[in-house]
C-alpha cells in the first residue's frame, strides 16, 4: 500500500516534469509573443519593448525562460504580463468566482444522472426509457450557447428575474434575503446549463453500464435465489455498474480549474475559463502556463484518487 | 411409483426478433418425481437451458415468451403465479445451480454475504443461527476451514470450491427441488467427479430431486435415474438411463452415444453426427432431425413424429427406427 504510494507519486512527478516542458515549447512554438500583440499602440516605443523584453526574459535562450518561469511560480513571485498583478492572487479570486458555478453544477449532473440511468436501464424499451433517450440526445445535440440563450429569454421573460453576470449592480443597499435570492438567481441559470450537456450524457452512460451489468450471470443468480427486484436492481447489479465511475469521479478534479469559457462568457461571469481564454489572447504566458500547470496537477492527482477509489469499493483490486 | 413433484406439460417458449421468432422450446413435456435424478441431455442450442430458467421464469422478457403449456409444480401451475408468489418459490422450494461458477456468483459481495442473503429472504432467523447454518452449509458441500472463507470474495476460490458455494447456496433453504445448469462443464474433470459425488450424496441423505441439465452423457449414466433427450426444442426420447443406454429408440441418441469415446473401440475415429442443430428460427418440416439423420424416408420431410411408446416409460419420436 505504502509502496503504491511512494511509486505512484514518483511516477507521477516525473509525467508532470513531461507536462510542464512540453506545454511550456508549445507556447513558444505558437506564433505570436506578448510583445507583439499590440504593436499600433503608439504608447509601445521600441525602447518599451526592449524593456518590456529584458523584464520577462525574452531574450534569453528558451531553457533559460523555463528555468525562470518555473522558478518564479514555485517561489510564487510570478506576475502576469499584462497587470503586474500576482498570478496566484488573480487565479485565486477568479477561482473563487467559479466554484460555486462547478460545484452546484457538478452536483445536478451526478445526482440526476444516476437515478434517470438506472431507471432507463431497469425499464428499458419503455416509454419512460425512450422519452429519456430522445431528450438526452435533443440535449446533447443542441449547442450550449443556443440553448442559453433559450433559457435565458424564457426565465427573463416569465420569471423576472436578473440572470447575468454575478449579482445584479446596485442592489448592495437592499435586504439580506434579497440579495440572498439575487445570487441564487444568478447561479442557478449558468449551472443548469453547466449541467445539462453533462446529464445528458453520464445517464446515457450510466445507463449502458447497468444494461451490461443486468445481463450478468450473477444477477440472474440473484433472482433466482427469490431476491426482491429492488435487492436485484440496487444492491447487486448497481454495486457492479457503479465501478467504472469511480474512475470519472477523480477525474470531475481537473474542472475545478477548467470553467466554461462559453457559459462564463454567455452569462458575463467572471471566472476561471474567461481568465485563461483572455490571457491565451495577450499571450500572457505566465497566466495560461500556470493555469496548464494546475490543471496537470489536478488531472494527476484525479487519477491518484481514482487509483485509491477502485481499491475501496473493487474487492478484486488489492496491492 | 412416486408422486409428480414437477410436471412440465407441452411448454412452448418463442423468442422475437425483428423479423423471426426463434422457437427455443416447442412443445416439451417432463416429468420429476421425488428424490428422482432427472436427466435433460441434448447439444447447445437444443433449448434445456431455455426449459429449465422457464420454471423460476427467469428467462428474459422481451425477447422471450411463454406461448403455451403448464409447469405444474405440487400441483400448482407456476406459470399463473404472480412475481411476488414466484419469489416465494425461487431459493425456496426449487434452486438453481448455473453452468459458470467464475461469473454466477457477485464479484463485489463475500460468499458470506451471498449464501446469508438467500437464507434471510425466506426466512427470518438470528444472526447466530444464521452464521452456523451459512458454516454448516459450506461443512457440508466440502469446503475446509468455512468460518474463514465466508469471508472471502468469489475471485479468492477456485472454479470447483465455487461451484461448491453455488450448490450451498442452492440448498441454503432445503429446497424439493434444485436445477442444475451443466454445473460442471465449466470445471477440470477430476473436479467434475468431485461436484457429481457431492450432488449424489446431498440427494441421497435428503428427498431432493433434481433436474439436470447437461450434454455429457458420461455424466447422465454416473447420476439419472431417468433421462429426457432434447432435439431443436423437443423431446426426441425418453427413458429410464438403462434403457436408453442399452437400446436406444431414436436415431439422434443412437449418435449421442456413438460419439462418446469407448475403450472398445480404441484407434478408430470417433463418430460424430453430421451437421449442426439447425437455427430455432428455422426449424426442418416434419422431423426436425431429417436433415442429419442416417435412417430418413421421405415421409421424414413432411410428417411430424409423434411419440412412440415402447413400454415401461420408454418413448421415442420416430417411426423409422423399430426395435
Amino acid at each position: 500500500m505504502l509502496s503504491f504510494i511512494a511509486r505512484s507519486i514518483i511516477q507521477k512527478t516525473i509525467t508532470l516534469f513531461f507536462v510542464s516542458v512540453v506545454s511550456f515549447l508549445i507556447i513558444h512554438l505558437a506564433p505570436g509573443e506578448p510583445s507583439q500583440v499590440d504593436p499600433l499602440n503608439p504608447k509601445f516605443t521600441p525602447e518599451m519593448l526592449e524593456r518590456f523584453r529584458q523584464e520577462f526574459h525574452l531574450n534569453e535562450p528558451l531553457y533559460a525562460q523555463y528555468i525562470h518561469f518555473y522558478k518564479d511560480l514555485f517561489t510564487g513571485r510570478i506576475v502576469s504580463w499584462k497587470d503586474n498583478r500576482s498570478v496566484l492572487a488573480k487565479i485565486w479570486e477568479r477561482f473563487l468566482n467559479s466554484l460555486p458555478l462547478f460545484v452546484v453544477g457538478t452536483l445536478l449532473t451526478w445526482t440526476l444522472s444516476f437515478p434517470v440511468g438506472i431507471r432507463s436501464a431497469i425499464y428499458r424499451g419503455g416509454l419512460y426509457d425512450r422519452s429519456v433517450t430522445f431528450l438526452a440526445y435533443l440535449l446533447i445535440s443542441i449547442p450550449g450557447f443556443f440553448f442559453a440563450y433559450i433559457l435565458i429569454i424564457l426565465v427573463v421573460t416569465t420569471l423576472h428575474v436578473p440572470v447575468i453576470g454575478m449579482e445584479t449592480f446596485g442592489l448592495d443597499t437592499s435586504s439580506w434575503g434579497c440579495m440572498l435570492m439575487d445570487r441564487v438567481w444568478h447561479l442557478l441559470i449558468p449551472s443548469i446549463l453547466g449541467a445539462t450537456g453533462g446529464i445528458a450524457v453520464l445517464s446515457r452512460y450510466v445507463r449502458s453500464q447497468m444494461l451490461e451489468v443486468e445481463g450478468q450471470d450473477y444477477v440472474r443468480t440473484a433472482k433466482a435465489k427469490g431476491l426482491p427486484p429492488d435487492v436485484v436492481h440496487y444492491k447487486h447489479a448497481l454495486r457492479n455498474a457503479l465501478l467504472p465511475f469511480v474512475t470519472m469521479f477523480g477525474l470531475i478534479l481537473p474542472g475545478l480549474i477548467g470553467g466554461s469559457v462559453i457559459i462564463e462568457s454567455i452569462f458575463s461571469w467572471p471566472g476561471m475559463g474567461r481568465m485563461a481564454y483572455e490571457a491565451i489572447l495577450a499571450r500572457d504566458y505566465p497566466i495560461i502556463l500556470t493555469v496548464n500547470f494546475i490543471s496537470a496537477v489536478l488531472v494527476l492527482a484525479g487519477t491518484f484518487v481514482s487509483d485509491l477509489l477502485y481499491l475501496v469499493v473493487d474487492p478484486r483490486i488489492r496491492l | 411409483m412416486k408422486q409428480h413433484l414437477l410436471s412440465v406439460r407441452d411448454l412452448k417458449v418463442y423468442f422475437r426478433g425483428r423479423d423471426t421468432v426463434a422457437r427455443a422450446v416447442d412443445g416439451v413435456s417432463f416429468d420429476i418425481r421425488k428424490g428422482e435424478t432427472v436427466c435433460l441431455v441434448g447439444e447447445s442450442g437444443c433449448g434445456k437451458t431455455v426449459s429449465a430458467l422457464t420454471i423460476l421464469d427467469l428467462i428474459p422478457k422481451p425477447p422471450g415468451e411463454v406461448m403455451a403449456g403448464r409447469v405444474l409444480f405440487k400441483g400448482t401451475d407456476l406459470l399463473g403465479l404472480t412475481e411476488p408468489e414466484m419469489r416465494k418459490i425461487r431459493g425456496k422450494q426449487i434452486a438453481m445451480v448455473f453452468q459458470e461458477p467464475l461469473t454466477s456468483l457477485n464479484p463485489v459481495f463475500t460468499i458470506g454475504d451471498q449464501i446469508r442473503e438467500a437464507i434471510l429472504v425466506h426466512e427470518p432467523v438470528s444472526p447466530d443461527e444464521l452464521n452456523r447454518r451459512c458454516i454448516r452449509l459450506l461443512r457440508d458441500v466440502g469446503i475446509p476451514s468455512p468460518e474463514e472463507r465466508l469471508k472471502d470474495y468469489p475471485h479468492q476460490l477456485s472454479g470447483g470450491q465455487r461451484q461448491r458455494v453455488m450448490i450451498a447456496m442452492a440448498l441454503a433453504c432445503g429446497p424439493d427441488l434444485v436445477i442444475a445448469d451443466e454445473p460442471t462443464t465449466a470445471l477440470d474433470v477430476t473436479v467434475q467427479a468431485q461436484i457429481l459425488n457431492l450432488m449424489q450424496s446431498i440427494q441421497e441423505s435428503s428427498e431432493m430431486s433434481v433436474l439436470y441439465i447437461t450434454h455429457d452423457l458420461g455424466v447422465v449414466a454416473n447420476i439419472a435415474d431417468r433421462v429426457y433427450v432434447m432435439y431443436a426444442g423437443i423431446i426426441v426420447e425418453q427413458g429410464t438411463t438403462e434403457e436408453i443406454f442399452s437400446s436406444p429408440g431414436h436415431p439422434y441418441t443412437k449418435g449421442l452415444l456413438a460419439s462418446l469415446p469407448s475403450r472398445s473401440r480404441r484407434g478408430e475415429q470417433l463418430h460424430s453426427i453430421p451437421g449442426t442443430v439447425p437455427n430455432p428460427a428455422y426449424k426442418p418440416s416434419g422431423c426436425p432431425f431429417h436433415p442429419r439423420c442416417p435412417t430418413a424416408v421421405d415421409a421424414c420431410k413432411v410428417r411430424f413424429p409423434e411419440m412412440i411408446d415402447h413400454g415401461a416409460g420408454h418413448l421415442s419420436r420416430c417411426p423409422v427406427v423399430k426395435q
